[in-house]
């Protein structure tokens, strides 16, 4: 049987059959291919590249894991979310995308209370990610149990961190395939926000995007000069960047899901009243329009 | 020490730190076995406990909270808050209610709230206080701390109403005496003083 073209390329060295999957080995890897046409390769799935990537107990020989790989990149499949930490806050902007006319509007919610001064705006896989969220309580909940006081968001990142680490060390289980951006504000620490990727490492950010338009996203924020905007317009710049980002084209409809910490809200974590959530949807479809115009007024 | 708390501790708070202080005497039954006891107890650098009750059970408490304190705040890597030592105070306390017999005042300075003073007495309850006075010398003193206490005093009024305070209740309580033992609490660190012998505030009763 000769194969040509496709990923596996023009050379193959060895075929095996397994009843409708065909293991194929071109100088490099082993492929798995799914469908094989006459001498034209269809419907190629170039799923593993079997030996170092079938657990996470398990480095490549270029010194990868590549679970936890697979892992960022289901990140990268779910719709986009940003957050953006400003001079007396932290406001959260999540694309969520509506997959049917049936569901109950507000559902499927995207963004979390992680204890009352903590939110956490999340991309990837909901079911890990909503386990996390619990996870993330429990620890929040118990260290104001035994120290008496709310829980810093550095340590709380600290810890979810660790959590989501220990996930990419074994082979029985398999990483968390979500993101997580946190937030938090107080009188004495200010302003602070978080996120953590399926590799379990935590850093401190002044903008963050997580998801399918994220490079795309992060050029938008760092147009922003975030340090020097209050949470009320840096609520406007949020819904204006995800709309930007939004494709059109490959998703249809989405809802806004927007929510904030900071000194307006008294430092506790609440999604943006409805008046204001409409003025930040009104600026961000007005600002769309004008971009729009511009371009049709350079023809 | 067995039976009711022997001891007499105090602590006040002012604006920029708390005054803490205690009696040094240790006793089981009548005789004193340590006439200068210390018994306030760093937590840690600018966080002291004032002990009364059983000499064991409040040490030993307190070197748990030390440590428990100590792990704290080298994972957040910043200075502990007063409420969280108190806190751990309290829980304690109050969990093995039953077995302990510890009467602790806790008291410090931290950034967010300044210098703040919490009482966790017997039975394990615990409350801020703008002062607090504990240990069986206590009682002959309240008249004397409720009247003379006013907001708004400055690190020497409060070391000279705690030093007044507990010589009063050592002239009274047989369980109390020895010397004065006197700490200063602020941003900057940590003040010991002793007062003992003649410079013992007298007041004269006929």
């Amino acid at each position: 049987m000769h194969i040509i073209g496709g990923v596996v390329g023009p050379v193959v060295r060895e075929v095996l059959a397994v009843s409708h999957i065909f293991l194929v080995r071109n100088e490099l890897h082993w492929y798995r291919v799914i469908k094989i046409h006459l001498g034209i390769t269809e419907n190629i799935l170039r799923t593993n590249l079997l030996k170092y990537d079938l657990s996470a107990s398990t480095f490549s020989p270029d010194g990868r894991v590549f679970q936890v790989e697979y892992a960022m990149k289901a990140v990268e499949n779910s719709s986009t979310a940003i957050g953006i930490r400003c001079k007396d806050g932290v406001v959260f902007g999540v694309e969520k995308l509506v997959l049917s006319k049936l569901y109950e509007q507000g559902s499927n919610k995207r963004i979390f209370n992680i204890d009352r001064h903590v939110g956490m705006a999340v991309a990837g896989l909901l079911a890990d990610a909503r386990s996390l969220t619990d996870i993330a309580r429990e620890e929040a909940s118990n260290f104001r149990s035994n120290y008496g006081y709310d829980i810093p968001l550095r340590h709380l990142a600290d810890r979810v961190a660790m959590y989501v680490h220990a996930y990419t060390l074994y082979s029985a289980v398999r990483p968390f395939g979500s993101s997580f951006i946190m937030g938090s504000y107080d009188k004495d620490d200010g302003a602070q926000m978080y996120m953590i990727d399926p590799s379990g490492v935590s850093h401190g950010y002044w903008g963050c995007a997580i998801g399918k338009a994220k490079e795309a996203a992060k050029t938008e924020i760092e147009k922003l000069q975030m340090k020097d905007m209050t949470c009320r317009e840096v609520v406007k710049e949020v819904a204006k960047i995800i709309y930007i980002v939004h494709d059109e084209v490959k998703d249809k409809s989405f809802e806004l899901e927007l929510s904030w910490v900071g000194e307006s809200t008294k430092g506790r974590h609440e999604l943006v009243p409805k008046d204001i959530k409409e003025e930040a949807e009104k600026y961000a479809k007005e600002s769309l329009e004008e971009d729009d115009e511009s371009d049709e007024d350079n023809m | 020490m067995v039976g009711t708390p022997k001891t007499t501790i105090m602590a006040v708070e002012f604006d920029g730190g708390v005054v803490i202080g205690a009696d040094s005497r240790t006793t089981t039954g009548s005789y004193i076995a340590n006439r200068v006891t210390d018994k306030l107890t760093p937590i840690h650098d600018l966080i002291f406990c004032c002990r009364s009750g059983s000499a064991a059970d409040t040490q030993a408490i307190a070197d748990a909270v030390t440590y428990q304190l100590g792990f704290h705040s080298i994972e957040l890597d910043e200075l502990p808050l007063v409420q969280t030592a108190a806190n751990l105070f309290k829980d304690m306390c109050y969990k093995y209610r039953e077995e302990l017999m510890a009467g602790i005042i806790v008291a410090g300075w931290d950034k967010r709230n300044g210098g703040q003073v919490y009482t966790v007495p017997m039975g394990g309850m615990m409350v801020r206080q703008p002062f607090s006075v504990g240990g069986s010398g206590s009682t002959y003193i309240y008249g004397y701390v409720d009247s003379t206490y006013k907001p708004g005093m400055t690190k020497e009024e409060c070391l000279d109403f705690t030093s007044n305070a507990i010589a009063l209740a050592m002239d009274r309580d047989g369980s109390s005496g020895g010397v004065i033992r006197l700490a200063a609490i602020t941003e900057k660190g940590v003040e010991r003083k002793v007062v003992s012998g003649s410079q013992l505030p007298y007041f004269a009763s006929a």
